[in-house]
């Protein structure tokens, strides 16, 4: 079936609908990963995107079975449900082949009634997106009712846990996981770790509990909206102990808006598995896994706080830290759980402070 | 680590010769590395033999010598140049081992010369199979169990506790030389005898058949930066070598942890040994499990590096290069964006596909089983976005008549499930051909092993090729259907054939009404860059493909008509190779410095066409008339040069003729007047100009009448579209007919040519550039062999030096007659016959020949920059110098392969066989000849020597020789009547027997086997039959236990004759510069 997408600046691309079919609107993010489709559509940092995919040929080894592991956290996704609100591709496989499939990349989006559109010139799109920057657009069915405009929203509100969660109590050290939509893989660097991990609403005020160190975790959308987040890390550092806290992507922008400096949106986000960031001052340089649309204005960061990294390609923040306390936060988070990938240290540090 | 401030002059070791296993990547990845020096203001010497290369031309190194890159030569340059340091990455395996070997010796140590980048141990500990496994182990990678033996009944004990099957590789060797499968101990006694003439040490190992093959590759710093710069997927499964393979990239059916996975190993393994600049790591993964193991690290520059550069526009050897003298990573800029740093890992919005071109048809005998070991000549890539567009496109780049996955004219496999089990390089279109008459997914799968994800992709195509088949008629090809068609890589000629005008209208209207019908409805491809980042950041990136799967150009285009277009030159294939990458590159720079813009179109990536630093737009993709009609009627080029790419762009000229093409230089149409034999034939006798008599013959009878008038023997040339069979020459009524039925029925559709075969006779090349019909400048260069060896495979002696003066001026004016006559303007080339002062022309063709580069350089006249000023218009300035200024001698000398092709003879005739070509420079013809040799692989023997020289005439040609051979002490043997013959010559020697001579005592392959030859001259008397298989086992036995083997009386005269009166000591050291 014929669908359009139509972008806010008016411009429209034409291509054929996949998965489910319903009308949605949404941000427009393209992503430049070649592989990982099923990780990106689940992560709750990608929430209400509408996701373009650079790489043109999607759905090739189909989605892997999502259960609980030992955690209860799910398995081969980053969270247990789709966030994005529309995949965009240039050639959808129908097709899938690997050992490990459950079903098609479809069948699972049709399961979850998410919209794919594929037929797609994602260059172009992207291009566009490149040039113009992220902007809203719809998915309009030519039968149905038009959708919505697409309103930004605290998305982390609706991603964030509800209640408090324990995992593995009982352990030496506890860390309080402020979860503003944290991955399953991230969380699962975490227990790793051999620590106890609490996990608590965005807006949770923890501070009372009795834990060792704070982990401010990944999430959607505009980290202004989180005013309750931020004070309750305000009241977290003003705390004697000076407790080690280690925020992430929307993590790290919530830690720096707390220490006092300003965030900007970038002009169209860094959503890609191979931004480059320098160790400032340093030789050593990263490959890392982004998924967020802002970042901390570098003239800001003063004081005690210093820029941990930087982007190679545009230059902007991508870590701070205190020089005095054991405060960092990066705009990075480790690509994967299971595999010890060149960043893990930035878990490795933080857990050696506790 | 290297300092850079300290480093002021660097030796750079190229590959040699091309051959297969190594190729024109090499020449792209020195060129790369000397471009990186010189932007450091580095002194560069290089030591390359291979004279038809880019990295060997003027303005790329400093100092160049033509010389074999052996530890001997290498040495002797770095006694006299005293280089700071070496690379030793960027000359493939050639390079590696010679550096290994100097290394060991001592040589780095006693000249202070430090090793750039990759140091030599940690190059060792991946090239030792043992090591490489130790290490492996110490960080608990995953590598194939092997047994290391250096004996055969290890060999035998390795494989029965392993289990068969089992693979043999052998180490410090390259592209899986020498290596294979084997199901049994008997293939094991066998395959494991060859393997222990090339190294003394092999592998027995666990075969993984079936599990995937999946590459990467590396980049690494000093500062421990660590970057995967393309992931791989092989198409074929493991079993086949990846230059056997199709690759495709990234890889397309591992899931996004199962790539970080084999990221994470790969880096840990280039940082445990070492890597400093680049390497290369291959998978074999379990399709069904995340088990992997590494199979092996190339330490340097590699075919797939060179690959994964075209692939995602990441100048691999360029950073490799810089990373060696000490940069870091982020210092240096990103190529292609210009504004952010090569710590980046590239991130591609198409898909890339690889396919290997195979020439097996061109080897009497040749084994066509794919396997383990290398076979294939050259490559292209395709590029699009989607599996079906790139895989149908490079199917046609391939250029052996196939039109793309489906509508080709049928190959019959006599056992479809066979041709599916056992991979031949016809393996796609027998898995089209299943897939057409109903075969499912599943029994394919079952029989090839290959991932049904690509199998199912090529399904779609078959399936689309029906749905066509059910138009009837262009009126009804709808649009969408047409769109759908083109978008899984469907060609205009593909679709006229499947709807069914293509047979009305003949082919190349059919081609016509579907581009007409395209352009009516909007049906056209569109142009996109590649920038290394998937569109993130902005790219003035001027790298570009086209496809259908778009909706936008990327570029404007300025139709101003400044810009001129250089046809590349497509896959190397067996006569058409780096030569022609030169003759382009050339072309292109002399287009840039006269002001216009250049543009390339290509699809080789092994080439140096295909760097998109030496264009203003690089268009990578087809050279069918189709896809550069498409590039011309967007870009409105001022004209477009067809006469330096080959034959392949030489064959395009009438048809863009046709479509009112600005062509420039010689006009089409005079072109065709000398492709066409008869138009050619027919303005030879107009202007008196002899040829060797021949004719166009429909039936046995004409041939027989035709052979009754001029004699045997006689050149037979069947029609190539039918049998693809090669020429060959006749000798004899019996032998003629053996060889028609062989080659195809001769019928009206399918004529022969057959042309009268003069003997003894010396053949002569005229190399020149024409303006408006007048010689501006031209070589004349020799054949050493007598006609009946092929030009390409000739070793070629300029200028020459035994020609009669008389000789030479006929032959100057039979070419200005021609050249008139043709009215050339533009490159050319003739190839004649002369027998005492009587010539004949036998070939002339209006575009650059293959032998453009070696004489210009030996001339130090750039031949095609002259002809590219010619064409553009521009006044020429006729050279001063001539080819009777050059007071030293050049010799090309040809490179074979035939250690590769398993069971192929190693004879040589009509047709080329040759892989690559050197071109050494010597005072006199003899320093000339002995480098040369030495440099495609010769050695001067030690001392025994087996002689079996051919006809009574041969056997006179190298009586002297064979007299010099016994007076400087060598040892002797020959077989029957060349012992009775030097016996009765007074040459002392030991007759041995042939193997039909059952039971006589010595036998020559015995003695072969046991090593007692040193060299083997083994003449065939004529190239019949009977001859042939006579001497077979002889000569595939001395190639297989990698014992030098000459086959031509004259060249193997010329040789002898060298290393007895020079000693290769007193061989002077000299650069090109050097020689005035």
């Amino acid at each position: 079936m014929k669908v359009s997408l139509i972008l806010a600046d008016g411009t429209c691309f034409e291509g054929e609908a996949f998965g489910y079919q319903q009308p949605t609107s949404g941000e427009l993010v393209f992503n430049t990963s070649m592989t990982g489709y099923p990780e990106l559509m689940t992560d709750p940092s990608s929430d209400g995107q509408l996701l373009v995919m650079t790489y043109p040929v999607i759905g090739n080894y189909g989605v892997q079975p999502m259960e609980k592991d030992e955690y209860g956290l799910v398995t081969n996704a980053e969270s247990d449900h789709i966030h994005v609100n529309a995949l965009i591709v240039s050639d959808y496989s129908e097709y899938y082949s690997h050992w490990n499939a459950k079903e098609s990349l479809e069948d699972w989006m049709i399961r979850e009634k998410v919209v794919g559109i594929s037929g797609i010139d994602t260059r172009e799109l992207s291009k566009h997106i490149r040039l113009h920057g992220c902007m809203a657009a719809r998915v309009v069915f030519e039968d149905m009712p038009k959708p919505a405009e697409y309103s930004y929203t605290n998305l982390i509100s609706k991603v964030s846990c509800t209640e408090p969660i324990t995992y593995q109590p009982g352990k030496e050290k506890t860390v309080v996981v402020l979860d503003c939509g944290i991955r399953a893989s991230v969380l699962r660097c975490l227990l790793q770790q051999d620590v106890t991990v609490v996990r608590v609403p965005w807006n949770y005020d923890f501070t009372s509990m009795d834990y060792d160190g704070l982990f401010i975790s990944n999430g959607p959308g505009n980290p202004s909206y989180c005013g309750e987040t931020i004070a309750i890390i305000q009241k977290a550092m003003a705390d004697k102990s000076e407790k080690p806290v280690l925020g992430i992507d929307m993590g790290c922008l919530l830690l720096g808006l707390a220490a006092g400096m300003d965030t900007y949106k970038l002009k169209f986000g860094h959503h890609t598995h191979n931004q480059p960031v320098q160790l400032a001052g340093t030789d050593r340089c990263y490959i890392t896994t982004q998924n967020h649309n802002y970042a901390i204005r570098e003239e800001s960061i003063v004081g005690h706080w210093k820029v941990y990294m930087k982007n190679l390609h545009d230059g902007s923040v991508e870590g701070i830290y205190h020089t005095r306390k054991p405060w960092v936060g990066t705009m990075f988070h480790s690509e994967s759980d299971v595999i010890d990938t060149d960043v893990s240290f930035i878990y490795d540090d933080f857990i050696s402070k506790l | 680590m290297a300092d850079i401030n300290k480093i002021n002059k660097v030796l750079l070791l190229g590959s040699g010769a091309l051959k297969i296993g190594e190729a024109g990547e090499f020449d792209y990845s020195g060129s790369q590395a000397l471009k990186a020096l010189k932007e450091e203001n580095i002194e560069t010497v290089l030591i390359n033999p291979n004279i038809a290369t880019v990295q060997t031309s003027e303005g790329v190194a400093d100092k160049v010598y033509f010389l074999p890159v052996t530890p001997f030569f290498v040495e002797k340059v770095i006694e006299k140049e005293r280089p700071d340091a070496i690379l030793l990455a960027f000359g493939g395996q050639t390079a590696l081992n010679c550096g290994v070997s100097l290394y060991q010796a001592g040589v780095f140590e006693k000249y202070n010369v430090q090793v750039l980048g990759t140091q030599v141990q940690a190059i060792m500990d991946t090239e030792d199979r043992e090591l490489f496994i130790e290490r492996l182990d110490e960080i608990g990678v995953e590598t194939i169990k092997s047994h290391a033996v250096e004996s055969m009944e290890d060999a035998r004990a390795a494989a029965k506790e392993l289990g068969y099957p089992v693979i043999i590789r052998s180490a410090y060797a390259l592209g899986g030389l020498g290596s294979g499968f084997c199901d049994n101990e008997e293939e094991l006694n066998k395959l494991a005898e060859k393997s222990f003439a090339f190294s003394p040490q092999i592998l027995v190992e666990k075969s993984l058949k079936g599990w995937k093959e999946i590459e990467f590759e590396i980049v690494r710093d000093k500062n421990d930066n660590c970057i995967i710069v393309c992931s791989m997927e092989n198409f074929d499964p493991l079993g086949i070598h990846t230059g056997e393979s199709i690759v495709v990239a990234p890889t397309q059916t591992l899931t996004a942890h199962e790539v970080q996975k084999l990221c994470e190993i790969g880096t840990r393994v280039a940082r445990h040994v070492g890597i400093v600049g680049e390497c290369n790591i291959q998978f074999a993964f379990d399709p069904q499990s995340e088990e992997y193991r590494v199979i092996e690290v190339n330490a340097r520059l590699s075919r797939s590096s060179a690959l994964a550069s075209k692939a995602t526009g990441y100048p691999l050897a360029f950073v490799a290069c810089k990373l060696g003298l000490g940069y870091s990573l982020y210092e240096l800029k990103n190529s292609i964006t210009k504004t952010t740093t090569d710590f980046f890992e590239p991130s591609v919005d198409y898909v890339v596909c690889k396919i290997p071109r195979w020439d097996l048809s061109k080897f009497h005998g040749v084994d066509k089983e794919l396997g383990s070991s290398m076979k294939s000549v050259g490559e292209v890539m395709s590029i699009g976005r989607s599996f079906e567009e790139v895989i149908q496109k490079g199917i046609r780049m391939i250029n052996q008549g196939m039109h793309g996955f489906v509508e080709n004219k049928t190959l019959t496999f006599k056992n479809l499930d066979q041709a599916l089990k056992e991979p031949t390089d016809k393996r796609m279109f027998a898995i089209s051909q299943a897939l057409e008459s109903g075969y499912s997914i599943d029994k394919i799968y079952e029989l090839t092993k290959i991932d049904k994800w690509f199998l199912n992709r090529l399904k779609k195509i078959t399936d689309i090729s029906a749905e066509l088949h059910a138009v009837n008629g262009i009126e009804n090809l709808s649009k969408d259907l047409l769109k759908k068609a083109k978008r899984a890589g469907f060609s205009d000629f593909q679709i006229s054939r499947a709807i069914g005008i293509e047979q009305k209208v003949g082919s190349e209207q059919g081609i016509l009404e579907i581009r007409n019908l395209r352009k009516e409805l909007g049906v056209l491809p569109y142009v996109k860059q590649i920038d290394t980042l998937g569109g993130e950041y902005a790219a003035q990136a001027n790298y570009l493909y086209m496809t259908y799967n778009g909706c936008a150009h990327d570029i404007p285009f300025m139709n101003d008509k400044k810009s001129i277009i250089v046809l590349g030159s497509g896959a190397y294939r067996i006569g058409s190779s780096v030569e022609f990458d030169w003759c382009g590159v050339q072309a292109l720079n002399t287009v840039r410095k006269e002001g216009y813009r250049n543009i390339m179109i290509n699809c080789n990536p092994e080439t140096v066409s295909t760097d998109y630093d030496v264009c203003d737009r690089l268009f990578f993709d087809e050279l069918s008339f189709e896809r550069v009609m498409d590039v011309i009627e967007l870009e409105n080029p001022y004209g477009v040069i067809v006469s330096t790419g080959g034959q392949i762009p030489n064959n395009l000229a009438m048809r863009l003729d046709g479509m009112n093409v600005p062509i420039l230089g010689t006009s089409a149409k005079c072109i065709d007047n000398a492709e066409d034999r008869e138009k050619f034939s027919a303005m030879l006798d107009r202007i008196g100009v002899d040829q060797p008599e021949w004719s166009e013959l429909t039936s046995m009878d004409d041939i027989k009448e035709f052979i009754d008038r001029v004699g045997f023997p006689v050149l037979v040339r069947p029609s190539y579209v039918l049998s693809g069979a090669a020429m060959n020459v006749c000798s004899n009524q019996d032998e003629l007919e053996r060889f028609l039925q062989l080659a195809a029925d001769v019928s009206k559709q399918h004529p022969v040519v057959v042309s009268r075969f003069i003997e003894h006779a010396k053949e002569v090349e005229m190399d020149a550039v024409a303006k408006d019909g007048e010689i501006i400048a031209y070589a004349i260069s020799e054949h050493i062999e007598f006609a009946g060896v092929h030009s390409g495979d000739a070793t070629i002696q300029f200028p020459p030096q035994k020609l009669y003066v008389e000789t030479v001026k006929r032959i100057k004016r039979i070419s200005r007659q021609i050249a008139k006559e043709l009215h050339i303007s533009g490159p050319f080339n003739i190839q004649y016959l002369a027998k005492e002062n009587d010539i004949k022309v036998i070939e002339c063709n209006l575009r650059a020949s293959r032998s453009f580069p070696f004489v210009s350089k030996v001339l130090k006249i750039n031949l095609i920059e002259i002809a590219t000023k010619v064409m553009l218009g521009i006044p020429v300035e006729v050279p001063e110098k001539s080819l009777f200024d050059v007071d030293y001698v050049g010799i090309k000398a040809s490179q074979f392969s035939f250690n590769r092709l398993q069971k192929a003879d190693p004879v040589l005739g009509v047709d080329m066989a040759s892989t690559g070509e050197v071109g050494c420079l010597g005072d006199d013809s003899r320093y000339a000849i002995l480098e040369s040799m030495l440099s495609v692989g010769h050695r001067i023997p030690a001392k025994n020597i087996l002689l079996s020289t051919g006809s009574a005439k041969q056997k006179a040609d190298m009586l002297d020789a064979a007299k010099l051979l016994g007076e400087k002490g060598y040892t002797l043997y020959a077989t029957g009547g060349t012992s009775k013959y030097l016996t009765e010559n007074g040459v002392q020697n030991t007759r041995v027997y042939w193997p039909s001579e059952e039971g006589q005592h010595p036998q020559a392959l015995e003695m072969l086997h046991n090593k007692e030859i040193d060299m083997v001259v083994n003449i065939p008397k004529d190239l019949t039959q009977h001859e042939l298989s006579n001497g077979y086992k002889i000569r595939r036995a001395a190639v297989d236990l990698n014992i030098p083997l000459i086959t031509n009386a004259r060249l193997a005269d010329a040789f002898i004759n060298a290393f007895c009166t020079l000693d290769v000591n007193d061989i002077p050291i000299k650069s090109w510069d050097e020689f005035k």
